[in-house]
């Protein structure tokens, strides 16, 4: 326990006056807007407390889920495995800043190559072992080899070894520098079971141990009393029900059966939002959505036609009508105002039909129609978008065919195949990571396959750059590149949107992920 | 050997060759439908890579009648197999959910089959008048709405409105009898209002047809009671069509209510079907599927079998 964790413990019981925890706070160095108890909205007002069943109503279940954390794909496993059974090394707290979880500290070598991470002592998985170093290398190697079927696969790649140093030090070998590996090893994926496990017995070091799993359907967890956070797991039962229709969500939070459901209808929210006894929580955060061109196919690798299409999307417009205003613009790079070295100096790019058709002209392309492809599966209201985007460019003389593909096998099919096409991004805590994903040139998901020499050698050295100025200069010339280069168009970002009962409290919320960067079931309480 | 056996035993061996057919006929449109489990499993997360790997450990690399053929072998054996994408055994994630369904639909149609035959007889009874009217324009809107809508509303008024009932009828095995029950009466009342009208225009119409009959031109001749000779007389003589209705209804009740399950949050075994669709989790579609075949092979036999017991013509043929 931290010695902040330890004063608001006090603060908690009664034992101390808020000044006197003000004065304490303050003496360690952390203002006094880290701790929720002190300050912050309605929620946020009353200091947490122990007890009570939590029930989220979830929809992302499928019953083909798999506690395995190598497959974790969806919402409701994501929920159990983040904040109820496992842990990870790293978590991203409200602030997307790393903060230790079950590591105790961590530090790099000057090039960043090598990470020595110190693992907290005394910490026990449920089945009653001892958390070790050995637990630690054999959860990460699950998603290493030629064999895994880990969708982690690709983030862990970058790791060229891991050995211990003792009982409680691990130490990772990059094959290049990495500022940013500490967010890699706070993926959900990443999370730690006990070394020789099967990964499927949900044993963990979790807040909650699981009683009860039926995949999609419903999920039973109890307080872990060995729980090495003190400050956290504030429920004594966590129950998640899996309902797929939004109408049953909703009808569920109103009803009063369920306490918290994730995904509110864009179209009924403002309704909801007028019932007494419920709270919405809006997310802004890493979520986009796109339409990417492959710039190695023709007509899309002429920049000039690229620059066209991007001039004739209405954003202002798609946030309004495709998200009823429940995102932000997105001026075609995939760095959102909620990341660290989000560009705000970049200029907004506005829907201008003179410089669509002037880049259109210059590009020579002639009149073609450009097909552009679209499902329900790629995002909701994907199908609506595009055909938004076709009236809007019909106006600057870029003629649009919508062609609505099959939602079934949208992802193997469509995405990273047809020209042109639209894709959800869930986005990434760092520009390391959403660049390397997908717009680093050799990137598995580099779906508009460009190919940018600049680029690219900026992405290797801002990722080893320790210097935080340097590396902000770095990634704002990247999200320039990206715009005015890059094939991408990036009308919006999405917020999330979740709804509660208002006996329920929290923090800052985290946006890294839905539900409170998935950590709802320990990071909140019932007042 | 009596005609009635020959007949349950003809019908059990064209039972079996159907389920054989369908499963043949599952397995090739799963395998029709574009991307296989592991393109599913990992979506925008797939890599070449891992998606082999995945297909290595669950052999989904050999050809597809070598997959058929190993998993009609474990058929055979009573095997029903894993679930590729959970590696669960399929007869645990089947087993309770079916009996869910079961539980689902014996409720509805215990309400529902005396509901629809007493309204069809009182219908018969009184035919053309108001009551008879009414009775068949409220059943026909009932089943004109879909499913899904007939549900919201029912949520909307008893639910929300009025707080009766729950809106979710997640059921859970902590429950008790009398809990379940209360959790499903709004799926339960959806799907009744659903089956309804067939069954009662189905009673309806069969006791009018046997009315023209001579024998019951007799029956009011001898100047017995209209409600006795519907009752006594001609009802009896109906049945046949009536159970072959209710039989089919029986059969839409525990294959086809994959929207109220969704709508309802219930957990049968609907949603394991879609799911497993989507993820191209081929065993849990093909055992979902025989269950599904099966219960309509079952209840037409039964129906059929039935129809011949309440006949006497049939029953001793000359």
């Amino acid at each position: 326990m931290t010695s902040l964790e330890k004063v608001e413990e006090l603060l908690e019981q009664g034992k101390i006056t808020r000044r006197r925890f003000l004065a304490q706070a303050s003496a360690l160095g952390v203002g006094a807007a880290l701790s929720p108890m002190l300050f912050g909205g309605k929620a946020q007002a009353a200091a947490p407390k122990r007890g009570g069943r939590l029930r989220l109503g979830l929809a992302g279940g499928s019953t083909t889920d798999s506690l395995d954390p190598a497959t974790i794909t969806d919402m409701m496993v994501q929920v159990i495995n983040q904040g109820q059974i496992r842990n990870n090394l790293v978590e991203i707290d409200a602030d997307i800043r790393p903060v230790p979880e079950l590591a105790e500290s961590w530090e790099p070598s000057k090039d960043a190559m090598q990470w020595v991470f110190k693992l907290r002592k005394g910490v026990e998985f449920h089945n009653g072992k001892t958390l070790d170093a050995d637990d630690v290398i054999y959860s990460i190697n699950h998603h290493r080899g030629k064999d895994t079927k880990s969708g982690a696969k690709g983030i862990v790649e970058a790791i060229k070894d891991i050995k211990k140093d003792g009982k409680h030090t691990v130490i990772f070998t990059l094959s290049g520098g990495n500022a940013d590996f500490p967010f890699i090893l706070s993926d959900y994926h990443l999370s730690i079971s006990p070394a020789g496990s099967n990964f499927l017995d949900g044993v963990g070091t979790g807040g909650y141990i699981l009683k009860d799993f039926e995949p999609g359907v419903r999920a039973f967890a109890v307080r872990n009393p060995n729980y090495f956070k003190s400050d956290r797991a504030w429920f004594d039962e966590v129950e998640i029900i899996g309902i797929a229709d939004v109408n049953a969500r909703t009808n569920a939070l109103k009803t009063g059966q369920i306490d918290v459901m994730n995904r509110c209808e864009l179209k009924t929210v403002l309704l909801l939002k007028r019932i007494k006894g419920i709270q919405v929580m809006q997310q802004n955060g890493f979520k986009h959505y796109t339409f990417a061109m492959r710039c190695d196919t023709a007509p899309y690798d002429k920049n000039d036609l690229r620059l066209a299409l991007k001039y004739a999307v209405d954003r202002e417009q798609m946030v309004k009508t495709i998200l009823r205003g429940y995102g932000e613009v997105g001026n075609d790079h995939p760095i959102g105002s909620a990341n660290r070295y989000h560009a705000a100096e970049l200029e907004q790019r506005r829907y201008d039909p003179d410089k669509a058709s002037f880049h259109l002209k210059k590009a020579g392309v002639g009149n073609i129609t450009f097909d552009l492809s679209a499902a329900e599966a790629a995002f909701v209201g994907a199908v609506d978008a595009a055909v938004l985007y076709k009236e809007s460019a019909a106006r600057a003389g870029i003629t649009i065919n919508v062609v609505r593909e099959p939602n079934d096998g949208y992802w193997s099919n469509v995405w990273m195949k047809k020209p042109w096409c639209a894709v959800y991004w869930g986005g990434r805590p760092t520009e390391d990571m959403m660049f390397s994903t997908a717009y680093a040139a050799d990137a598995d998901w580099n779906d508009t396959f460009w190919k940018n020499e600049r680029f690219n050698e900026l992405l290797v050295a801002a990722r080893a750059e320790l210097d935080e100025k340097k590396r902000r200069q770095m990634y704002v010339e990247m999200q320039s590149l990206v715009r005015d280069d890059g094939g991408v168009v990036v009308p919006m970002f999405v917020a999330d949107l979740a709804a509660a009962s208002d006996k329920i409290a929290h923090g800052k919320l985290g946006v890294n992920w839905e539900l409170d960067g998935m950590r709802c079931s320990e990071r909140w309480w019932f007042v | 050997m009596s005609p009635l056996i020959t007949l349950v035993l003809k019908r059990v061996g064209l039972g079996v060759l159907t389920l054989w057919v369908i499963s043949v006929l599952i397995f090739v449109g799963v395998e029709l439908l574009p991307g296989d489990l592991a393109e599913e499993i990992l979506g925008q997360n797939a890599t070449p890579e891992t998606v082999a790997a995945f297909r290595r450990e669950l052999k989904l690399d050999l050809p597809p009648h070598a997959r058929y053929l190993a998993w009609l072998g474990g058929l055979t054996e009573g095997d029903l197999g894993n679930s590729l994408a959970n590696g669960r055994p399929i007869a645990e994630l089947i087993g309770w959910r079916f009996a869910n369904t079961l539980f689902l639909a014996a409720s509805t149609a215990v309400v529902a089959v005396p509901i629809s035959i007493f309204l069809g007889i009182l219908a018969a009874l009184y035919r053309n008048s108001l009551f008879d009217r009414l009775i068949s324009m409220a059943t026909l809107s009932t089943i004109s709405f879909p499913d899904f809508f007939v549900a919201y509303i029912l949520i909307a008024l008893l639910s929300v409105q009025l707080l009766l009932f729950p809106s979710v009828s997640n059921i859970n095995p902590q429950m008790s009898l009398l809990e379940k029950l209360y959790a499903i009466v709004l799926p339960c009342l959806t799907l009744t209002l659903v089956v309804v009208a067939h069954m009662m225009r189905q009673t309806r119409a069969a006791i009018i047809n046997i009315l023209s009959s001579p024998f019951i031109e007799m029956a009011h001749l001898k100047g017995l009671r209209r409600a006795r000779v519907v009752v006594r007389h001609a009802f009896p003589n109906a049945l046949s069509p009536v159970i072959n209705v209710v039989a089919l209804n029986l059969a839409y009740l525990v294959a086809g209510v994959v929207i109220v399950e969704v709508v309802f949050a219930y957990p049968g075994m609907g949603q394991l079907l879609v799911d497993s669709v989507t993820k191209r989790d081929i065993p849990v579609v093909q055992a979902s599927g025989l269950i599904f075949a099966a219960t309509y092979v079952t209840l037409n036999l039964l129906a059929d079998v039935f129809s011949i017991i309440s006949n006497p013509r049939l029953r001793a043929p000359r």
